[in-house]
C-alpha cells in the first residue's frame, strides 16, 4: 500500500486533519489493509518536511486541537507522476492497481480521465508481458517445464487483466461511488 | 519501416440506428499480426469486415495495397477475397459434403485453378498446419481442433496478403487453441502474411504484435502511440516504469498480494 500517495490523494480533494483523512480512507479502501493512525500522523509529517503537504491552520470542535493538512503544488505534481507510471506487469496486483483507481478519481473528476487512461496504459503494460510469456512459450525447442512456468503466468496475467476490463466498465459507478 | 498493406480512415459503420463504428481509423504492416479487441459490441467484428471488404462502411475509406476497395463492387471485393485477402471464421464453414482436401482446394478451383494441381496446393497447406493424414476424411470426422485446422489451410491456401481472422479459437478449448495459433502465427510469419485477428480474450491478442482496442466503437489504443487514450484530450504522461522480463516463475513470493476477502 502506498500509504504517502493515498493520503495526498484524499487531500487533493480538500484539506483535512489525520482523524478525518483515517476515516475517510476506512470509506474509500474498505478491503484494503486497515492504516493505523499513528501511521497517518507519522506519514503527515514526512509529507510536510517534503513538502508535498502543509499545515493549513487548528480544528477545534467540542475536543482536541487538530492540525488541518493541506495538499501543496509540489504535492500534486508528486501525485500525478506516481499516477503516471503503471504498476509493474507481475500477477497479483489487483490491490495496487484499486488503491491507484481510487487515488485517480479523486485527483481527476471527470469521467473519461486519469483513472481511464491509467487502466488503459496498464492494460497495455500486462499484454505486453503476455505477449513475452507467448512467446516464450511458442518458441523451439521449449522445454515442457517451461511452458507450463508461462501457462501459470499467463493465467495470472490474464486474471489480473480481466479484471482490469471489468474495472474499466464499472468506472463511472466506482467515480460515482468515490465522489459521493 | 514495412510498407503499410490495409488502411481504414474514419470508418463509421451503423446498424440501423445502433452505430458500431465512430471513425475509426487504423493501419496494418505488411506482415504484421495484429490483434482487434474490445468487448462484445465494441465494433471489433465489424471493424474486421469492414476491412475485408465483406461489409461497406457508411463513411470512410478502406486502402488495400494503395487502391481503394470500400467503393468497389460486390463482384470485385468477393474477387479479392478469393484471392489476396483470406477470411477465417469462428467455425471454419467447411462443406460437410466435400472431403477435406476439396474444401481447402475449394479457393483455388473457384479461382479456375486446375483441380490436380489445385488439390495439390492444398494437401500441400494441410501438411503445414500437421493435418495433411485428414485430407481425405470428412469435416463430419474431425474434431473442432483439427476442422480449424482445415479452415485456417484454406483460408491461407491462396497465399492472401492479409488474413482476417474473427474469433478463430472461439470454439476450441485452451490447448487446440494454443496450436492452432502457434502454426497460425508461425506460418503468417513464414509467409510475410498479415493477419488481423479478433478477439476478446488477453491470451489470444498475446499471439499478435500489436493490438488495437476498441471501446464503444472507437479506437483507445492502437499500440502505436506513446499511450492509450481515454476519450479525453488531455496530454498524457504515462510511461512504464519497468522493462518485461520474459522470465516465468513459480516463485511469485514477492509479488504483492491480493487480499480481496480480508479488511
Amino acid at each position: 500500500m502506498s500509504t504517502p500517495q493515498v493520503l495526498l490523494a484524499l487531500l487533493s480533494a480538500g484539506a483535512r486533519h489525520g482523524y478525518d483523512l483515517k476515516r475517510a480512507y476506512d470509506v474509500r479502501f474498505p478491503k484494503a489493509r486497515p492504516l493505523a493512525f499513528g501511521q497517518v500522523y507519522s506519514t503527515l509529517e514526512r509529507l510536510t518536511r517534503d513538502g508535498l503537504a502543509t499545515e493549513a491552520g487548528v480544528e477545534r470542535v467540542d475536543g482536541p486541537d487538530r492540525t488541518v493538512f493541506a495538499i501543496t503544488d509540489a504535492g500534486r505534481e508528486s501525485l500525478r507522476d506516481w499516477l503516471d507510471v503503471v504498476e509493474p506487469p507481475t500477477p497479483h496486483v489487483t490491490n495496487a492497481l484499486f488503491t491507484k483507481v481510487v487515488a485517480a478519481l479523486l485527483v481527476d473528476e471527470s469521467p473519461d480521465g486519469l483513472a481511464v487512461t491509467y487502466l488503459r496504459a496498464q492494460r497495455r503494460a500486462h499484454l505486453a508481458r503476455m505477449r513475452d510469456f507467448t512467446q516464450v512459450k511458442t518458441a523451439d525447442g521449449v522445454s515442457v517445464g517451461e511452458v507450463l512456468a508461462a501457462d501459470y503466468a499467463l493465467a495470472h496475467l490474464d486474471a489480473d487483466l480481466r479484471w482490469i476490463d471489468l474495472t474499466l466498465s464499472r468506472i463511472s459507478a466506482l467515480r460515482q461511488e468515490v465522489l459521493a | 519501416m514495412t510498407a503499410t498493406v490495409l488502411t481504414g480512415i474514419d470508418l463509421e459503420r451503423a446498424y440501423g440506428k445502433t452505430p458500431a463504428l465512430r471513425g475509426v481509423s487504423c493501419a496494418v504492416r505488411a506482415g504484421e499480426i495484429v490483434a482487434i479487441t474490445g468487448p462484445s459490441g465494441s465494433g471489433k467484428s465489424t471493424l474486421l469486415l469492414c476491412l475485408a471488404g465483406v461489409l461497406v462502411p457508411d463513411a470512410g475509406t478502406v486502402t488495400y495495397d494503395g487502391r481503394r476497395i470500400d467503393q468497389l463492387p460486390e463482384g470485385e471485393r468477393s474477387r479479392l477475397r478469393r484471392t489476396e485477402l483470406g477470411v477465417l471464421f469462428q467455425f471454419g464453414q467447411l462443406i460437410p459434403e466435400l472431403p477435406v482436401a476439396e474444401n481447402v482446394a475449394l479457393p483455388l478451383l473457384l479461382s479456375g485453378a486446375r483441380r490436380k494441381a489445385a488439390l495439390a496446393t492444398a494437401t500441400e497447406w494441410l501438411d503445414r498446419f500437421g493435418v495433411a493424414d485428414l485430407a481425405a476424411r470428412y469435416p463430419g470426422e474431425l474434431s473442432g481442433g483439427q476442422k480449424q485446422r482445415a479452415s485456417v489451410a484454406r483460408a491461407l491456401v491462396t497465399d492472401p496478403r492479409v488474413l482476417f481472422a474473427d474469433e478463430p479459437t472461439g470454439a476450441l478449448d485452451s490447448l487446440a487453441g494454443e496450436q492452432l495459433l502457434t502454426q497460425l502465427t508461425r506460418v503468417a510469419r513464414e509467409n510475410g502474411t498479415a493477419v488481423l485477428i479478433v478477439t476478446h480474450e488477453a491470451q489470444v491478442a498475446a499471439y499478435a504484435q500489436r493490438e488495437i482496442a476498441l471501446w464503444d466503437g472507437a479506437v483507445v489504443d492502437d499500440g502505436l502511440t506513446d499511450a492509450p487514450t481515454a476519450g479525453a484530450r488531455r496530454g498524457s504522461r504515462l510511461a512504464v516504469d519497468d522493462a518485461p522480463q520474459p522470465v516465468a516463475t513459480f516463485d511469485d513470493s514477492d509479488a504483492p498480494s491480493i487480499e480481496p476477502g480480508k479488511g
